[in-house]
């Protein structure tokens, strides 16, 4: 009966969706206030609905309810219940669910969040979720509902979670990334709504802007722990495959990041106009494309939901209605959308066209080499692979202007920079950055190889230009530490952003250029040496658990003959999946991880085990957290300065 | 159909037990070479694994195989073209140069060149027309009333 | 003037619709087919130099020449995989119909191959042992059953991954057999 219930609300929120995506749009055509006021309540009771249906399904994991197929087929009496709700969202069907509550959620929030928008404006952006929503909810519906039923089968029990997602990084990562999948729509139906009326003034861009800083600062926290995830619980140590799932969610935050900054400009300066609105519908466009690649089977990964061509269809359908119905309307109704203002070459205004021009680059890398596969196989020209080695390839190269660039745009002023004072400042940064990006590996490393010191040069020279930056600003009328305090949050925001990017770098040249990796046959109390570390095995024992059974070794670390730590590695045997998982061990620091993963009994009765050294690999993750946190101080600015900015009208 | 669908979603799931191979090598040199095949080397029947991180027996196999060809002292285009003359491009992660994929350096390329051409011209044809845009900065009297009305708003 | 430079605008403006529906032609394409399906390198090649055993009898020792002569289907399977079990029926049909069937047993063990055999009937007029996989990786095959369509000359005309039922037969793999020269 209540999962009946469930569904019964999805429909009911579909209906909303429906006349949220006409009623408020065509109010807006015939300024008629009423209608357009109902905007609001209505994506406020649709969310309501949404919600509903979603904690039912989510009831009826915790209560094991397993005439529900969708939770025959993902749960057990015997998962954890932390695991029981997330597996809501461990399949299909669910995770579809947590996407379209997620988009009801976003709509409520712009609805309620929108003082200061003319009603008209606010109208057409809802009905433009509205209309999103319609596509998801009726995909839902028609292709991939989790409310159906069982029956007249009732299994006794269900398939289990797989063991891999049966992890704490199944909580977070799946809603962190569809707060930023779909918080981008926001910016979306912002850039829609101005096109449909033909009016995009700068302040369209400061209401777009902290929506879409939000969503960004939830899809970047999201990769990061999807990263972090893969790293600790698949046992070969590494963080990232460029698999089309992961390149998925990589190219809507290229697009994003290009659109944060571009957004920027557009409300400080008021240009930029037309490739901001183009930013904003491609950011979305490309979570969509995500959202179709991931379950239609069309690409292969170890990541991608079950498909079938049915489904895969109807996404497409939806992906070319919205999609190709944007770039139409942007087509045509492009011309409408002019800038004023104007800029030098030396400006600031360049330099973040630049960094637009090298991000798209890199977004069009990731989506020719996620997709030439595909293409070329149907062109009749055969299979091929582009993986890691291609794309960190073309990355190490496109990453030196972008790094270079970073640093000095920040030091340029808007509209016009004279060069010449400038020169001085960035060549003492760049013999600076030099100077200790080669002491890094000399000091920490026994090689220095070139391809690393160019990451460290790099990392530290974002590093050392933000600080002169911020040294520069704080002092130009104050002193240090007065002029620190005075410094606004959206400016703190510039500088953390940049320097979580620094710490990617260095995490990455790193960990790429002096990981050390062993595969080895041990027996307990054998010793390897590597790194200045000691690893010592001193026992296999057994080691059981509520769904599995398996082993532990035990192992002690230690750095020039003083004790460092001990390690357990698990290998474990789930037995309702028949899946064999290993759990392995991490000693993690701040200038390097230890990883331990068990491989199999061997036939002499050693066992395999595999050891990682890992330099500065915490950077890489702890770096996009404080892009992160710049992020959200560039959210709690807005407010302050949205008051401001009335008062200074252009 | 559903039941095959749900089935296919089990068997696809994911065998992560570390596919551990132990070899011994002769020296560092070589020990890195099949690292670093295993890791460019794909798996012909996976969901997206190279050879290192594969459970698969015809992994296995290639791998088994590429040790021997370590070990004879082939060097790695040498191993590479063996795979790929048994299993085509598909199985080296890296694509070949041919025209149909030098898209994927042309097109960013393009983009880079077309971008900063874009931007040089811009910022000059900027600077030159500055007397023609100071009219344009001029809101229009409808503009205006707009302005002050949402100034207005905003203060309640 | 300004009309010519407001449509070369539009023009442009429509770049990006068309490359994404063009995308989404292959897109749409992509979903009819399978991904996971590898062409196979070999087609128009010979088959390469082996030297393995006879199945039955060990002591008989096969090379590429037995692979030669008239046209034929060289059948990769194994007992390990059940798809093959499947298969089984079908190709004892086929070999009543007078279809040449060499057998390649891969990856496997020999007793349970032959019981195997022995229980299901053998529509193999020779069987080869390939234990190791070896010949199998020298063919490029990734898994069982897997089906290599050879001409008299030895020379491989088409390989079919997956098995073969009466669908796929009479659909496109019988026309494939019949013209093999």
């Amino acid at each position: 009966m209540i999962p009946e219930i469930g569904h019964f609300s999805l429909i009911v929120a579909t209906g909303l969706s429906f006349l949220l995506a006409i009623y408020p749009l065509i109010g807006a055509k015939i300024n008629h206030a009423g209608m357009m006021n109902s905007a609001k309540p209505l994506a406020i009771v649709q969310f309501m609905f949404m919600m509903i249906s979603f904690s039912i399904l989510a009831y009826s994991f915790a209560t094991d309810d397993f005439s529900i197929a969708y939770v025959a087929s993902n749960s057990n009496s015997l998962l954890p219940i932390q695991y029981k709700i997330s597996a809501v969202w461990g399949g299909h069907e669910g995770s579809l669910l947590l996407w379209a509550l997620t988009l009801g959620g976003w709509t409520a929030a712009v609805a309620v969040f929108s003082r200061g928008i003319p009603v008209d404006a606010l109208a057409r952006v809802l009905a433009v979720m509205g209309m999103i929503a319609i596509g998801f909810n009726l995909f839902i519906l028609l292709t991939s509902n989790p409310f159906d039923r069982t029956l007249p089968f009732l299994p006794l029990d269900g398939n289990d979670l797989n063991p891999l997602l049966q992890d704490v990084g199944l909580i977070f990562h799946p809603p962190m990334l569809y707060m930023g999948y779909v918080g981008f729509s926001v910016a979306f139906a912002f850039a829609i709504a101005a096109l449909m009326t033909g009016r995009l003034d700068s302040t369209w861009a400061r209401w777009s802007r902290p929506w879409t800083l939000v969503a960004w600062v939830f899809l970047t926290g999201g990769i990061v722990l999807g990263s972090w995830w893969a790293y600790y619980e698949l046992g070969w140590g590494g963080w990232w495959f460029w698999d089309p799932v992961e390149n998925s969610s990589f190219m809507p935050w290229l697009a994003g990041t290009a659109l944060i900054h571009s957004l920027a400009v557009s409300e400080k300066r008021g240009v930029f106009k037309s490739w901001t609105v183009l930013l904003s519908i491609s950011a979305f466009s490309l979570s969509l494309l995500g959202t179709f690649l991931v379950r239609s089977g069309v690409l292969v990964s170890v990541h991608a939901f079950a498909s079938d061509p049915s489904r895969g269809l109807f996404i497409l359908a939806f992906l070319v209605t919205v999609v190709g119905g944007s770039l139409l309307l942007y087509a045509f109704k492009g011309a409408s959308i002019k800038s004023r203002g104007k800029y030098g070459l030396f400006s600031r205004e360049s330099m973040l066209l630049v960094n637009n021009v090298l991000l798209i680059a890199a977004l069009l890398v990731v989506l020719i080499g996620t997709l030439l596969p595909l293409v070329h196989k149907e062109l009749g020209l055969g299979s091929i692979s582009i993986g890691v080695p291609f794309f960190n390839n073309i990355f190490f190269y496109m990453v030196i202007p972008f790094a270079i660039a970073l640093g000095v745009a920040p030091l340029m002023r808007w509209k016009n920079q004279d060069i010449k004072p400038l020169v001085s400042q960035l060549t003492i940064a760049a013999i600076a950055s030099i100077a200790i990006g080669i002491l890094m590996p000399a000091i920490f490393a026994d090689k220095i190889k070139w391809v690393a010191v160019t990451g460290f040069t790099l990392g530290v020279w974002v590093i050392v230009t933000s600080c002169m930056e911020v040294y520069m600003r704080a002092t130009h009328r104050h002193t240090l530490l007065k002029g620190l305090t005075k410094l606004g949050r959206s400016h703190w925001a510039m500088v953390l952003g940049h320097i979580g990017l620094a710490m990617v770098l260095i995490g990455i040249s790193a960990t790429q250029n002096y990981k050390i990796e062993k595969d080895l046959r041990m027996v307990p109390g054998d010793e390897v040496v590597f790194a200045d570390y000691l690893f010592k095995l001193d026992g296999i024992a057994d080691a059981d658990g509520a769904n599995y059974e398996g082993y532990e070794a035990v192992f002690t670390i230690s750095k020039n003959g003083k004790f460092e730590t001990e390690m357990r590695a698990e290998k474990r045997n789930y037995f309702v999946q028949r899946s064999m998982m290993t759990e392995a061990a991490i000693d993690w620091g701040v200038t390097r991880d230890l990883y331990i993963a068990l491989g199999e009994q061997l036939e002499d009765n050693s066992w395999a085990v595999r050891i990682y050294y890992e330099p500065f690999i915490r950077f890489i993750w702890w770096g996009g957290l404080v892009m992160s946190i710049g992020g959200l101080f560039a959210v709690s600015d807005r407010r302050y300065r949205f008051v401001n900015k009335k008062i200074a009208a252009k | 159909m559903k039941k095959i669908i749900l089935l296919l979603s089990v068997l696809v799931s994911f065998s992560i037990a570390a596919a551990i191979d132990v070899y011994k090598f002769d020296n560092e040199e070589q020990e890195a070479l099949f690292k670093t095949l295993t890791a460019e080397l794909r798996c012909p029947k996976c969901q997206n694994n190279n050879l290192a991180d594969s459970n698969a027996s015809i992994a296995k196999d290639m791998r088994q195989k590429t040790y021997n060809m370590v070990i004879e002292g082939k060097n790695e285009d040498q191993i590479v073209d063996y795979w790929v003359d048994r299993f085509g491009n598909f199985v080296i992660y890296k694509p070949p140069v041919t025209l149909a994929t030098s898209i994927l350096w042309v097109a960013p390329g393009l983009f880079v060149v077309l971008g900063f051409v874009i931007i040089v011209r811009n910022s000059r044809r900027k600077l030159r027309t500055r007397d023609e845009d100071e009219d344009e900065d001029e809101l229009t009297g409808a503009d205006k009333d707009r302005l002050a009305k949402i100034l207005k708003d905003s203060e309640k | 003037m300004t009309e010519n430079k407001t449509g070369k605008q539009l023009l442009t403006r429509l770049i990006p619709f068309v490359i994404f529906i063009g995308v989404s032609v292959f897109l749409y394409i992509g979903l009819f087919k399978d991904a996971s399906v590898l062409e196979s390198t070999f087609i128009g090649r010979p088959v390469p130099e082996f030297a393995l055993n006879d199945l039955v009898d060990p002591s008989l020792a096969h090379d590429k020449s037995v692979l030669k002569g008239k046209p034929m289907l060289l059948n990769v399977w194994a007992t390990w995989c059940p798809t093959c079990y499947a298969e089984h029926k079908y190709l004892n049909q086929l070999a009543a119909e007078g279809v040449y069937i060499a057998g390649m047993n891969y990856k496997d063990d020999r007793v349970k191959a032959l019981n195997w055999l022995a229980e299901l009937d053998n529509p193999y007029k020779i069987s080869l042992f390939d234990p190791d996989g070896m010949l199998g990786l020298d063919l490029g095959v990734y898994g069982a059953p897997e089906t290599f369509f050879i001409d008299s000359q030895g020379i491989i005309q088409y390989k079919h991954v997956g098995d073969i039922n009466t669908r796929n037969w009479n659909g496109k793999l019988k026309a494939v057999y019949e013209q093999l020269k």
